[in-house]
């Protein structure tokens, strides 16, 4: 069923904290890992080992600089994977019924038995979070590791995406955003967690922390203003060539 | 967007055929027996041709049946839906004029608004959109509407409307160009929102997450398709437009306006190929490309 259901309490979500992200990817491997062993169709990669490989990966690291009018520029490291999104646009504009939102915890999940492979979901979705799957030629996303979460086959401290499960920094954090009391509505009110293209009237439900301003470091040096500025024209043989080069035709 | 040629000839054909089933039904031109059997075949030729072009580009096929479910919520079913209705009716329709000579009006009523219906739902598919600002917009299904109108019309050889709706259907074509040009940029979405970066700095795309290309970049950021727009935008003004006016200004003859319906497809071929061609899709902000 594509019409979207009624808002839900529990919204099973992430966080990402771009001020602690590394940009290591080591999230992106476990992601294609998990969904590639695991629940549906695995994730396909066209000449993998050739001049031109080409995969399907529901979670990607882009890399972005922030140039602050003053200052050195900063380097943000930038997970993207599906947002869960509480009016996915994506899940109102499939014809057949596979691409659904879970009405008890909000996971946007495509059916792939039903899915025709028309591709308008990958269209509507802003984010880019859908992938065709060249091989299997269905629609592809992030399943917020639903058949981890709630597996009971799992030791508990697996029960989490894999990609949060592998971060080895520590910024990928997920929970229950739609209680304000849980951990991760506790970072995003603490952090200023913010929304992805909000003016896109999605309502995504993962967060992203911003990068912290960086600390400026105070003038410790104390001597440095009464040394010399040392001299950028040159002095002795050397300032005579230059003067003399100067002077011929065509010199500065 | 990719401009996948098989949604470019779907769209193309079946806009003209369902809007030549519009005319048909709505009476305007009421032929009997051999002549209005002419008439259906090349209209259900373009308009069955056209949406059994479009299956082309599912990766299931097979499960095509399945697109009627949700027409709640999806445009893409009801135009499955609208198609089918519409070509069912029409088909009665015409069984009547070909077969008994007779004009059931209220039948040709009905498929008439189905057969303009399924062209708005066509468009719709691509104005609910609005990852894509330059098709989320009023002008993506009065374009859609206006050319099956006036491409049907010239098809049924009815001078005295095609020759308006056609200078019609080419000024609305200007202003999707025109207007369409700054959507993007007025839309809000940039790379600051996209991001949430926005706030301490400029932001630029500094690595992409992916060495090679991918799904994303083939299917949203395609851009090679729109290094010849503006000649494009010629060709589709002119061939579309242009010249089939021209053509129906001069003393009627069967030679001149088959002439024109073949520039008038080649245009809409080449409109249609820029529709999808110049579409950008936000996604695009995210690796610094539109």
């Amino acid at each position: 069923m594509t019409q979207l259901p009624p808002p839900s309490s529990v919204k099973l979500g992430l966080v990402i904290d771009l001020d602690t992200c590394v940009g290591c990817h080591a999230c992106v491997v476990s992601c294609k890992g998990w969904n590639t062993e695991n629940y549906g169709a695995p994730l396909a990669d066209e000449d993998p080992y050739g001049a031109d490989p080409v995969g399907t990966f529901l979670n990607r690291v882009h890399s972005y600089e922030i140039q602050p009018d003053e200052g050195a520029a900063q380097l943000v490291h930038f997970p993207k994977s599906c947002l869960h999104c509480e009016d996915a646009p994506c899940v109102t504009v499939c014809p057949t019924g596979a691409s659904y939102k879970r009405a008890e915890d909000g996971i946007v999940l495509v059916n792939e038995s039903d899915c025709i492979g028309c591709g308008l979901c990958a269209w509507a979705c802003p984010y880019g979070a859908r992938e065709m799957d060249v091989a299997e030629k269905v629609m592809k996303k992030c399943t917020l590791c639903v058949d981890r979460i709630y597996n009971e086959n799992l030791p508990e401290e697996d029960r989490v995406p894999a990609c949060v499960r592998t971060c080895p920094a520590g910024a990928r954090h997920f929970g229950d955003l739609g209680d304000p009391d849980s951990d991760v509505s506790q970072l995003v009110a603490e952090r200023g967690g913010l929304d992805l293209m909000p003016e896109q009237g999605t309502k995504p439900v993962n967060k992203y922390l911003p990068p912290r301003p960086r600390d400026k470091a105070p003038e410790y040096d104390i001597l440095a203003p009464y040394l010399e500025p040392v001299t950028d024209t040159p002095k002795g043989f050397v300032g005579w060539l230059d003067r003399a080069l100067s002077a011929l035709p065509g010199g500065e | 967007m990719h401009p996948a040629p098989s949604v470019i000839i779907f769209t193309s054909l079946s806009g003209l055929g369902f809007g030549l089933l519009f005319w048909l039904g709505l009476g305007v031109l009421a032929p009997t027996g051999w002549v209005a059997f002419v008439f259906f075949v090349i209209a259900y030729l373009l308009a069955v041709g056209g949406l059994l072009a479009s299956t082309f580009h599912l990766g299931h096929p097979e499960r095509a049946l399945k697109a009627f479910t949700q027409w709640r919520s999806s445009w893409l079913s009801r135009e499955a839906w609208a198609s089918v209705a519409a070509l069912i009716v029409m088909a009665l329709y015409g069984a009547g004029l070909v077969f008994f000579g007779t004009r059931i009006a209220l039948l040709g009523w009905i498929g008439a608004l189905l057969s303009i219906g399924t062209v708005l739902t066509t468009s719709m598919i691509y104005a609910q959109i609005r990852a894509v600002p330059r098709w989320h917009h009023w002008s993506t299904p009065a374009m859609f509407l206006s050319f099956s109108l006036a491409g049907g019309a010239l098809l049924a050889g009815e001078i005295m409307i095609a020759l308006p709706l056609l200078a019609i259907a080419g000024t609305i074509q200007v202003y999707t160009w025109i207007d369409g040009d700054s959507r993007l940029a007025r839309s809000g979405t940039d790379i600051a929102s996209a991001t949430g970066l926005g706030t301490t700095g400029t932001v630029r795309a500094f690595e992409p997450p992916h060495t090679g290309t991918n799904y994303l970049l083939r299917e949203f950021v395609h851009v090679i398709g729109r290094k010849h727009s503006r000649n494009l935008r010629v060709i589709a003004l002119a061939s579309g437009f242009g010249v089939p006016i021209l053509l129906m200004l001069l003393p009627f003859s069967h030679m001149l306006a088959a002439l024109a319906v073949l520039f008038h497809l080649a245009g809409l071929f080449a409109s249609r190929w820029l529709f999808f061609a110049e579409a950008e899709h936000v996604v695009g902000l995210y690796y610094g490309k539109r």
